[in-house]
């Protein structure tokens, strides 16, 4: 353990030199922008912030934002959990094809992610006169959002996950069943309580990018004021419009709520790590 | 109960792990499932369990028909190699487990559960320990917890999984005297794998050598070491000397010394002879008639080994013999000696492949 740990640390210069650039470098592109953010939406004045924020546009995007953020999330969490679930504990024809496509969404502009929802449910897509046929109204609305969010955020729990139960294999599961549990008994007993961490990191990073989503509900989304825009898309337009006030409000609201997730994920990965350390602190 | 396996048979792809293998055990009985990596063992324990189905073949506990009920329903007490506790539960709930899952009509009241838990705390000595959590304890403490919640469920059999591998050698001993004495206490039947072949020999009833998917002796413990089957048996089991000989109208000459092979077969066939080390005698002379010679003695503890370089033999082979033996015989390095063999198995070539 030593002689390693004493020759990274050997040079105190170039300790320094590393944390400082890394330190720099957060500052530079991360830091810097989001106090940019706060420092633009307040610089009318906090009454001019408030009312850009209570605009009822502004509301309503507030609303459709939460609304596809309720709706992905708990779904996404279910496919993520079942699907991982598949992955690591069967073995099965077509289960590394499963793989790759579970990782399809991030390896494809979310651009494409949405125009595969035009082509497919849009007036001149493919299910298009179908949908017309029955009055229903899937691109340019909300299903068309909710549909390319839960596309885009899908791999956030599976990701997470699979790894996870890969590594802690069947044994405790069957070491339940043995015991003379159900399937169901067994799941919410001893998988659940297992993956448990590992589910709130991928539900939470699933949620900050249901949240955050620009390019593939750009393309469903059809820009309607007050009905199909999200928050990102309201930032845009409000700054297409010169709104700079209003735009930086906006995205300050979403900024915050991307904190609050952030904080959220320290305070469980703290916990987390502070349980290890007591469980392992006696061996 | 006992347990009865026909002409069980599982195939992994092309790989057959469990290849026709039947079986019976004893109500009581304390069975050792003894083979190499890869020869099945595992897989049979599991098929027993339920926790793996057999392509073909059946599984009969007391004479009935096991095979369509699953793992949950046929009250097994299953010990992992791993031990397989739960994490996240105090070592009191992962005793109770068993307990808690069961259906409304069955499941004990609270403290009803909680006597039970307790009293199988102290059957495995770790009453102290119900609050801690599995990671809290040592290898030795979370087998014997293991064991604990396998026993609360009351199974018909214990199955155990390599119970001692991922033990140091002082724990594993005292471990495997505390489990055989656990057993005749309990009086239930019970089926443990293991590629140590000392921990079975030490510890079972009956010893079942597996290889390759195959049974290859079933027999007592020194039933399987005084008079192996196979080739297989003389060479996992124990040290032997394997030297290669011609067989000639069912005679061999292994040095001067002539030994008869049960066979009908007539003529001229190569083989192999097994000779194990404390079943050579040596005998010291002077004079031309010695074929052989020390090449090396080593005296540590009570068992002294001695190699001995054979004239015609290329690989030397070894004995064994008391302290005693060897202060009388007064041997020295470069001696020339008499070996007389006192019991040999031979196998024509083709078995001993």
């Amino acid at each position: 353990m030593k002689a390693p740990s004493r020759s990274i640390a050997a040079s105190p210069t170039a300790r320094f030199a590393l944390i400082a650039s890394a330190l720099t470098f957060i500052g530079i592109f991360l830091l810097l922008p989001l106090v940019t953010v706060f420092v633009e939406a307040l610089s009318g004045g906090v009454s001019k912030y408030m009312a850009a924020i209570v605009e009822p546009d502004a509301l309503a995007a507030l609303r459709l934002t939460l609304l596809i953020a309720v709706i992905s999330v708990p779904l996404n969490m279910v496919f993520g959990v079942t699907a991982s679930w598949a992955i690591s504990k069967f073995d099965f024809w077509g289960k590394s094809l499963l793989i790759t496509m579970i990782d399809l969404p991030f390896s494809v502009s979310p651009v494409i992610s949405g125009l595969i929802y035009v082509l497919l449910f849009g007036a001149q897509g493919l299910l298009g006169p179908y949908l017309a046929e029955h009055d229903i109204q899937i691109v340019f609305a909300v299903p068309g959002i909710v549909l390319a969010t839960i596309f885009v955020t899908f791999p956030f729990v599976a990701r997470e996950l699979i790894p996870l139960m890969q590594e802690q294999g069947t044994e405790s599961e069957e070491a339940a069943r043995s015991l003379g549990a159900s399937g169901w008994q067994m799941f919410t007993r001893v998988t659940l309580p297992n993956i448990k961490w590992g589910l709130l990191y991928g539900v939470l990073l699933c949620n900050a990018r249901a949240m955050g989503e620009f390019g593939a509900v750009s393309v469903v989304s059809g820009h309607i004021r007050g009905l199909t825009t999200t928050m990102p898309l309201h930032v845009e337009i409000l700054y297409n419009e010169y709104n700079f006030v209003a735009a930086f409000a906006v995205a300050s609201l979403l900024a915050f709520l991307a904190l609050i997730t952030l904080l959220l994920q320290s305070v469980l990965e703290w916990r987390d790590a502070a349980m290890t350390t007591a469980a392992g602190a006696s061996l | 109960m006992t347990i009865e396996l026909r002409n069980v048979a599982k195939r992994f792809g092309s790989f057959a792990a469990v290849n026709g293998v039947s079986l019976h055990v004893e109500r009581g009985e304390l069975v050792a499932l003894l083979g190499p990596s890869g020869s099945g063992k595992t897989t049979l324990l599991r098929i027993i369990a339920g926790l793996e189905y057999a392509d073909a073949g059946e599984v009969l506990f007391d004479g009935e028909d096991a095979g369509d009920r699953d793992v949950a329903r046929r009250r097994v007490g299953f010990v992992f190699q791993h031990y397989a506790l739960f994490r996240h539960m105090t070592v009191f709930e992962n005793v109770a487990f068993g307990l808690r899952v069961m259906g409304r009509a069955k499941r004990p009241a609270d403290d009803v559960i909680r006597e039970k838990v307790t009293a199988l705390l102290r059957l495995v000595q770790l009453e102290p320990m119900a609050g801690r959590y599995p990671s809290q304890l040592s290898g030795g403490q979370r087998q014997r917890i293991a064991l604990a919640r396998a026993l609360a469920i009351e199974p018909r059999m214990l199955l155990l999984d390599e119970p001692f591998g991922a033990l140091d050698a002082k724990v594993r001993k005292e471990l495997r005297r505390w489990l055989r004495g656990l057993h005749d206490e309990m009086g239930f039947t019970s089926l443990f794998v293991t590629h140590d072949q000392e921990e079975a020999l030490e510890l079972a009833d009956r010893v079942v050598v597996m290889n390759q998917g195959r049974i290859e002796q079933v027999g007592t413990p020194q039933e399987v070491y005084d008079r192996p089957a196979t080739p297989f048996v003389y060479e996992f089991l124990g040290n032997v000397n394997r030297i290669a000989c011609t067989i000639i109208d069912g005679q061999v000459d292994l040095w001067g010394h002539q030994f008869s092979v049960e066979t009908a077969e007539r003529g001229r066939r190569e083989g192999y002879a097994y000779l194990r080390p404390h079943d050579i005698e040596i005998l010291t002379t002077s004079g031309a008639s010695s074929r052989a010679h020390v090449k090396h003695i080593s005296a540590t503890g009570p068992v002294a080994r001695v190699e001995l370089a054979i004239e015609g033999v290329a690989t030397p082979i070894e004995a064994e013999l008391s302290r005693q033996q060897l202060d009388a015989l007064g041997l020295r390095l470069g001696q020339p000696v008499l070996v007389q063999p006192r019991n040999v198995r031979i196998f024509p070539v083709d078995a001993a492949a």
